[in-house]
């Protein structure tokens, strides 16, 4: 590749991550503001109301402990929910076309995309984190665990949104795998409980659940505690990264859902 | 982004004799088992006006579609100004600027976005592409608009959008697919206006229409497709020569109780004040008022009764169907 080359990629790059950003910017209130109330509902009741007759967890006070969990599963389904409605709404109305018929290289296409995906899962991160700061303190273990591992986990389901949208026939295709997949691995992968409660054929079956290695290593960022080896969480994360990317390029290339 | 000036790219491929576009045996059958085209060749000169026609169904939209890379060919060979579609293809998108037949964009951008988005695709740099957006939608008036969304546009505005996208990273070659599809008259005219001047500036230009009056007053040459095969390829004289008879209708100032008999020109009366007059080619209007005269026939006023392509058009797309009937039927 040329540098000229090299500066058109560039430029077209970062027109499609404005363009994914402004999208859900100029709709904040129907994909920020929401799960900011939600997550705050979740302080209110499990951390306040119910998490003061739990106790400690894993030796912290359950608000505090679920709070990472809860940021993680605010950006998880916001970088899904981004990326496989952007998709989905271009393949709709067409207007994928502008974007098919131009000289973008297909990994440009899906970089820009998850760029889009990654954005809106950390803005929604953040205003988690803001609005957790009025139940506990925010305290950060490892800046770079903590930083690496939501970026690495907002990759990760920003793709598979986007693997959801090229597959996607209807508006129902889309809600489908966030329903019923997404949602049930989140609430089962140790944002409400540390795996080690669990029996340990639970255990066992739990540490199949990807999501869970993500919150660990999340909260193990910001607390300094978790249930699982950090390599392993690593391994498995980039593992996902390179086989979904590997997969929608495989499809985009193949024209999978965008052409006849 | 090469942007090469489109005139003197024109004078290279003319020199070279490059072609704008190359297709060679192009077939494409759909996974339902439809063929929709059945080995397509198909040549356009640079800097051309090509119209290409055909009745709905034909292949139009399928050999665009392929052409710009949105339908997978199923076999065939696509050149587009020397650049081969299937070792080329980035080389080949930057040739091409497509006006497709439905709206395509984002209705809730504003139209200024869409246009330097679509520029940014093409590596074009924010300021230069605002440049161009303003030059290409002050153009086509949309200037003003730049700030609306586009879902707030008429019909006629969102198809000039779509020529503003198209352009924007100023393609030697513009397709239009069915580009004054629902545009009122005045507004198609001054379209038509506009691809003229992008065409004289050295822009080569396919379009496909269903007002082959259009076809006609823009292009030089021609191509007409049917059920997926090129049934002819020409320039738009040599075609419109192929008219063997061309039919008048004459409005009379007073009705008259006997028409002229003559070899080459039939007349025959459709009410009391009007005259249908078919002239064989080869005959002048002049023997036909000539005719009139010595019969002391006074016109009010004359035109042609179809348009000279479509009569063409519709003899070279049904003949075939109507045969088929008829064999069908003596089986």
């Amino acid at each position: 590749m040329t540098p000229l080359h090299l500066h058109e990629h560039w430029t077209a790059l970062r027109t499609i991550v404005t363009k994914e950003v402004l999208r859900f910017a100029r709709i904040w209130v129907q994909t920020v503001l929401p799960p900011v109330v939600t997550m705050a509902l979740y302080f209110i009741i499990f951390g306040g109301l119910i998490g003061s007759r739990i106790g400690e967890m894993d030796g912290y006070r359950y608000m505090d402990f679920i709070v990472p969990g809860l940021i993680m599963l605010a950006v998880i389904t916001n970088s899904y929910a981004n990326v496989v409605s952007s998709f989905f709404s271009s393949k709709f109305q067409r207007h994928i076309e502008e974007l098919l018929v131009s000289p973008v290289p297909n990994s440009l296409i899906i970089l820009g995309f998850v760029g889009g995906g990654v954005a809106r899962g950390l803005t929604v991160g953040v205003a988690v984190t803001l609005v957790s700061l009025f139940f506990s303190p925010l305290s950060v273990h490892s800046i770079p665990v903590t930083l690496s591992v939501v970026v690495m986990t907002s990759i990760v389901f920003a793709l598979a949104g986007l693997i959801n949208g090229v597959f996607a026939r209807s508006f129902d295709d889309i809600s489908i795998m966030p329903t019923f997949v997404l949602t049930p691995l989140t609430y089962l992968g140790g944002v409400f409980y540390s795996v080690s409660l669990l029996p340990g054929f639970w255990q066992d079956v739990s540490k199949l659940n990807p999501i869970l290695y993500m919150v660990n290593t999340f909260r193990y960022g910001l607390l300094g505690t978790t249930d699982l080896s950090l390599w392993v969480s690593y391994a498995i994360i980039i593992a996902f990264i390179v086989g979904l990317y590997v997969f929608a390029l495989n499809l985009l290339n193949r024209g999978v859902g965008v052409r006849t | 982004m090469r942007h090469t000036g489109i005139a003197q790219e024109k004078d290279k491929d003319q020199g070279m004799m490059t072609a704008a576009l190359e297709i060679r045996g192009l077939h494409k059958t759909y996974r339902n088992g439809f063929e929709a085209l059945k080995g397509i060749d198909l040549t356009v000169a640079p800097g051309s006006f090509f119209a290409l026609l055909g009745p709905n169904g034909a292949g139009k939209s399928t050999t665009i579609g392929i052409v710009t890379s949105l339908i997978n060919k199923t076999s065939g060979s696509v050149r587009v100004f020397g650049h081969d579609l299937d070792r080329d293809l980035q080389e080949v998108k930057r040739s091409i600027g497509l006006v497709p037949q439905e709206f395509n964009f984002n209705t809730f951008e504003p139209v200024g976005e869409i246009v330097v988005n679509q520029a940014g695709y093409y590596g074009i740099p924010r300021r230069e592409a605002w440049r161009r957006a303003q030059h290409y939608l002050g153009e086509l008036g949309l200037w003003d608009k730049r700030k609306d969304m586009a879902r707030t546009l008429s019909g006629g505005m969102k198809r000039r959008l779509m020529i503003a996208r198209a352009l924007v990273h100023e393609p030697r070659l513009l397709i239009l697919d069915e580009p004054t599809a629902g545009v009122d008259i005045e507004l198609r005219r001054s379209m038509w206006d506009f691809l003229r001047n992008i065409n004289c500036d050295g822009r080569s230009i396919i379009l496909t229409t269903h007002y082959l009056e259009e076809a006609e007053r823009l292009c030089r040459n021609i191509a007409i497709i049917d059920r997926g095969r090129i049934v002819e390829n020409t320039t738009m004289k040599s075609l419109l020569t192929k008219l063997d008879t061309e039919t008048v209708v004459l409005d009379l100032l007073a009705p008259v109780q006997q028409l002229p008999v003559h070899d080459s020109i039939v007349l025959r009366g459709i009410d009391e004040l009007t005259v249908e007059a078919d002239i064989h080619r080869g005959e002048s209007l002049n023997t036909l008022f000539h005719l009139l005269d010595k019969e002391k026939i006074q016109v009010q006023s004359m035109r042609n009764k179809t348009n000279r392509l479509e009569e063409l058009f519709i003899r070279m797309t049904q003949a075939p169907k109507t045969r088929g009937r008829d064999m069908q039927t003596s089986q």
